[in-house]
């Protein structure tokens, strides 16, 4: 009866998230005194045997190239053979963007109930209760589980992957793959950059810089930082940057280890989908700015003074 | 055409995020209502932007929730749907939930139903996999754009890094999110119509909820913030490095 852990795959390349989940799997393996064991579907290029060194013992793997792209119902169906077939009794999922598409089916398949988000591992000394965000970061709520298997979804940068054991055996399932209802007609990735969604630092930017021909300064920051780019929604609104880089309540929301916000003045709002960042930089000429109450470190000034200093001393290192 | 669009009440953007009873409940006293805005300013107004290209499309609107929500439903119904649906039970559990939107959606033979992306209060993303699921009909999430060419749909969404373009034939389920279509606001005469447009009634169907809210927590404040002086940004960037350890 192990813990089954989805290994999220897209490109043939093993998920930034996928260690992470494969951690909390393996940690609450542990607490439940059974094994870990992994999932995965479609073809990867890299070593699978080699993600054992974060904690599953064990992969089930279906080779099959049909599954490089997943269909949410064509997975669910998969999985829930797999979990039959090991008799899993806990699922985990990251709750990144497939977690999203596949983990909710699967509950409503197998009846088990799901806490989406989680930050924590669960609370196993009455029931089991798992911490979620809700509120849009705004506070946690403790869930219980009541039924027999449980999925539990876990937030991208939540959970630290840990490495410590060796190769994991990988072992092919064999499974009644139907054909998917759904078709990708086409995929456009932009080269180069880091996914928001995964990315450990964040360079993020508001209004205060007028338009958007002053996004240069902001981009090199972020090329030098390692970092990806983010805006308020009142910078994507005015179609100064993409929708894809809205954060905050109405956006995506993100808890990067660092997010620089630079001439963003932190309403509710926005603050909503940031404020589990772990450092929290403010950079704004408004010492009354709301968002020096939510930061770690600031700057009082002008982003256009700022900035580029920051940019030498941050190639200075 | 019919299409289908679940609709979740939840506080205002601004509400003050308190509980009472030992940290059980969401403490309600002052909060202002609004209808979840992923519901609202992209499920609900894409529905009425296809319906404003062929006439013969109807909207129905659901939510599950108790007699507090009909102010929701009125508000959604302003902006566009032609009838509602509420299912008088009060939950947080996202399958019982969509049990109930699924045995809704049963009955009418939809083409189409659309879930926002997620509520902004529990956030769990949940409704719409779910939903179809129990219907057993493909789900495409996080949906930024939306086009209907008889009966298939062409739907981008959202991808790490990017953006994917998938098609798929009705009926199905989309979560919607900002790109789908913009905020509108509804005119007098939408609110006129809608006191009279029909609001059913109906009562939950059994269906059991695998999770329930034990408690609630507020993360600790933060302890301060650490000035910089404008004219020494290396001193923020060196404290990142050494004090934060983050770069
Ligand atoms: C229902 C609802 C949902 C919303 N959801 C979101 C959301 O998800 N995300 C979001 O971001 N917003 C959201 N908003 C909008 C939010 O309320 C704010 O309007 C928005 O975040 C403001 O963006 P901003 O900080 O970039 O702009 P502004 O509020 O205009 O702030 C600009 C800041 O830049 C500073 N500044 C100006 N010039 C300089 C300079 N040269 N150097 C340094 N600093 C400078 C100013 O002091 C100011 O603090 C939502 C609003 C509503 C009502």
């Amino acid at each position: 009866m192990p813990v089954l852990i989805f290994l999220d795959q897209s490109d043939n390349t093993i998920k930034k998230t996928t260690p992470e989940v494969i951690t909390y799997g393996a940690k609450l393996a542990a607490q439940l005194g059974i094994t870990a064991e992994g999932i995965l579907l479609g073809t990867v290029s890299s070593d699978i045997a080699a993600l054992g060194k974060y904690g599953v013992t064990k992969i089930h793997h279906v080779n099959d190239e049909k599954l490089n792209h997943p269909d949410g119902q064509v997975y669910t169906q998969i999985i829930a053979q797999a979990v039959d077939a090991i008799g899993a009794k806990v699922i985990v999922f990251s709750n990144n963007l497939h977690g999203k598409a596949i983990a909710p089916r699967l509950a409503a398949k197998l009846k088990a109930g799901l806490v989406s988000g989680a930050v924590a591992l669960p609370d196993m000394s009455n029931g089991f209760v798992v911490k979620k965000t809700v509120f849009s970061g705004k506070a946690f709520a403790n869930i219980s589980v009541n039924t027999g298997i449980k999925i539990i979804s876990v937030n991208p940068n939540a959970f630290q992957a840990e490495a410590s054991g060796g190769a994991a055996e990988v072992v092919p399932f064999n499974a009644t793959i139907n054909a998917a209802k759904t078709k990708v007609v086409s995929v456009n990735k932009i080269k180069g950059e880091i996914p928001l969604s995964e990315a450990e630092r964040v360079v993020s930017a508001g209004r205060g810089l007028k338009g958007p021909e002053n996004w240069k300064m902001i981009e090199e920051l972020a090329s030098v930082l390692h970092a990806a780019t983010a805006c308020s929604r009142a910078v994507a609104d005015a179609g100064w940057r993409p929708h894809h880089e809205h954060v905050g309540q109405t956006g995506l929301a993100i808890a990067p280890n660092l997010y620089m916000a630079i001439a963003i003045s932190g309403a509710i709002q926005h603050l909503a989908g940031v404020n589990r960042s772990k450092v929290i930089v403010v950079i704004n000429k408004d010492p009354e700015a709301p968002f020096f109450k939510a930061a770690d470190y600031g700057i009082v000034g002008d982003a256009f003074e700022v900035v580029p200093k920051l940019i030498e001393a941050a190639k200075a290192l | 055409m019919k299409i289908l669009v679940c609709i979740s009440k939840t506080p205002d953007t601004t509400a003050k995020i308190a509980f009472t009873d030992n940290n059980t409940k969401f403490a309600e006293a002052g909060v202002q209502w609004i209808i979840n805005p992923y519901d609202e300013w992209y499920a609900l107004v894409r529905a009425i932007e296809l319906k404003e290209k062929d006439p013969s499309v109807v909207i129905h609107l659901i939510t599950v929730g108790t007699a507090d929500v009909e102010p929701i439903i009125r508000k959604a119904l302003a902006l566009g749907g032609d009838e509602a649906f509420r299912v008088n039970a009060s939950s947080h559990d996202s399958f019982f939930i969509s049990s109930q939107i699924a045995e809704i959606a049963k009955q009418g033979n939809y083409d189409l139903i659309f879930t926002g992306k997620e509520t902004i209060d529990y956030n769990s993303s949940s409704v719409g996999g779910m939903v179809a699921e129990l219907l057993d009909l493909p789900y495409i999430s996080l949906a930024t754009k939306f086009e209907l060419n008889g009966a298939t749909a062409t739907v981008t969404r959202e991808i790490e890094g990017g953006e994917e373009v998938v098609e798929a034939s009705l009926p199905l389920v989309v979560s919607c999110q900002k790109g789908m279509a913009e905020q509108r606001i509804p005119n007098m005469k939408g609110i006129m119509g809608a006191r009279t447009k029909p609001l059913k009634v109906s009562d939950p169907v059994n269906a059991e909820a695998p999770t329930s809210i034990i408690s609630f927590e507020t993360p600790p404040p933060k302890a301060g913030v650490k000035l910089i002086p404008a004219d020494n940004p290396a001193e923020l960037i060196r404290l990142l490095r050494e004090e934060a350890k983050v770069i």
